[in-house]
């Protein structure tokens, strides 16, 4: 699986990217976090307010910080 | 004593709160209010409660409302209209989007990558950190309706008339030549229901206090110095109604300054009781608001040089102008 969390290195997200590591070991996926902070990229993905959170390919959540049960609920489908 | 008077006194500007922190200064410190530093000690509390309360308060309330107004959202709907039009939208959107300085600059790419004219942009990233519900609601509170109404109805003006003066410039070539080839990309934004809003304009009070309260704390440490410590003489002659440059100064005063409106309050609130005219606060207020050395870094990973420094005039010029024309005109407001 390949995960990609969107922001400029702002708390959120690595509030987000502590989640999602919790969420990641509770469902025992093995996945590629990558961590992108390139604003024309980000943009690219539609995607203004940060963080955003992108798996495989498709934009799950932006500008918020979703908990652990709403990240199972995303990594799930 | 009338019923909104009472409402006006007790709810908005929290006179029991006065009365409260008054007790405790006085009896529980055994300090006199009349003293400098009662008087200090007394200013400094109140206020930063009072600061907290509304904040948490007003926050809530406008992130539910701006929830229904996502940075992707407003891209669309400014993109609707044209010229003027769309001047006047940026600057309106501006005061119900979501926004806090570090996304400025996805939302700026977002924008010309979605075709949004560079003015309509310009308009929004000025009325954004200078006026939203929030700051209206504490101004109220602070200062009255009246000088609420006119510093948002005035921030809305530079707003427009910044972004005209930008796209009169044509300076669209002096926008970072990467922004333009990023693609347009329309997301689907999640369907959010009632309790979503509620949850998110928790999470925004959380966030914005948790992030705000350090300058809050220096602002009203601030306001509680000039209040009570510095004398009404010094206040004056570089301030007052007297000195012709009082505008000029405070604008470059509030310029490098980087806070919001939260902290900007208690300074001005102590100003204006040391007579400083309602024109150059909010000449003050709108230069530490609007500009800020860490915005204009921020900006400049998108802009080159040029547009900068246009932007950076023509918003001072604005607020400057504001300033002495408010000054003159104040007999009207207060």
């Amino acid at each position: 699986m390949e995960i990609m969390i969107l922001g400029t290195g702002c708390s959120k997200c690595e509030k987000l990217e502590k989640n999602l590591e919790v969420a990641l070991k509770e469902l025992n996926i093995d996945a590629h976090i990558e961590k992108v902070d390139n604003l024309a990229v980000i943009v690219s993905y539609g995607v203004m307010s940060t963080p955003g959170l992108v798996i495989d390919g498709e934009v799950k959540s932006i500008g918020k910080v979703p908990n652990v049960k709403e990240l199972k609920k995303m990594l799930g489908k | 004593m009338n019923i909104f008077t009472w409402l006006n006194d007790q709810l908005l500007k929290m006179k029991w709160l006065w009365d409260l922190v008054e007790l405790l200064v006085e009896k529980v410190f055994g300090l006199s209010m009349g003293t400098r530093i009662g008087g200090s000690i007394h200013f400094f509390i109140y206020d930063a409660i009072k600061i907290f309360i509304l904040l948490s308060l007003v926050i809530f309330i406008i992130s539910f409302i701006q929830s229904y107004f996502p940075p992707e959202k407003t891209k669309k709907i400014i993109g609707r209209f044209k010229g003027l039009k769309g001047n006047i939208f940026g600057a309106l959107l501006g005061t119900v989007t979501p926004f806090c300085s570090c996304s400025s600059i996805p939302i700026f790419i977002g924008f010309i990558s979605a075709g949004l004219p560079l003015g309509a942009t310009f308009s929004f990233l000025i009325s954004s950190p200078m006026i939203d519900l929030a700051s209206l609601m504490l101004l109220m509170s602070f200062f009255g309706t009246r000088i609420a109404i006119v510093y948002v109805a005035l921030g809305l003006i530079v707003a427009v008339i910044g972004g005209i003066f930008i796209s009169k410039l044509k300076m669209e070539k002096y926008v970072e030549s990467y922004v333009w080839d990023v693609e347009n990309v329309d997301i689907e934004i999640e369907k959010m229901n009632h309790k979503d809003r509620v949850e998110f304009a928790k999470e925004q009070v959380k966030d914005i206090v948790g992030r705000v309260w350090p300058y809050i704390l220096v602002g009203v440490g601030i306001g509680a110095g000039i209040h009570n410590w510095v004398p009404q003489s010094i206040i004056e002659r570089i301030l007052g109604k007297g000195n012709p440059f009082s505008v000029l100064i405070a604008t470059f005063i509030g310029i490098p300054i980087y806070a919001d409106i939260f902290g900007t309050i208690p300074i001005a609130e102590a100003l204006m009781a040391k007579g400083v005219g309602i024109g150059t606060v909010i000449s003050f207020m709108m230069g530490v608001t609007t500009l800020s050395i860490p915005s204009l870094v921020m900006l400049s990973k998108v802009v080159k040089p040029r547009l900068l420094v246009a932007f950076v005039a023509i918003v001072t010029l604005g607020i400057v102008i504001l300033g002495y024309g408010l000054n003159g005109f104040s007999f009207l407001l207060i």
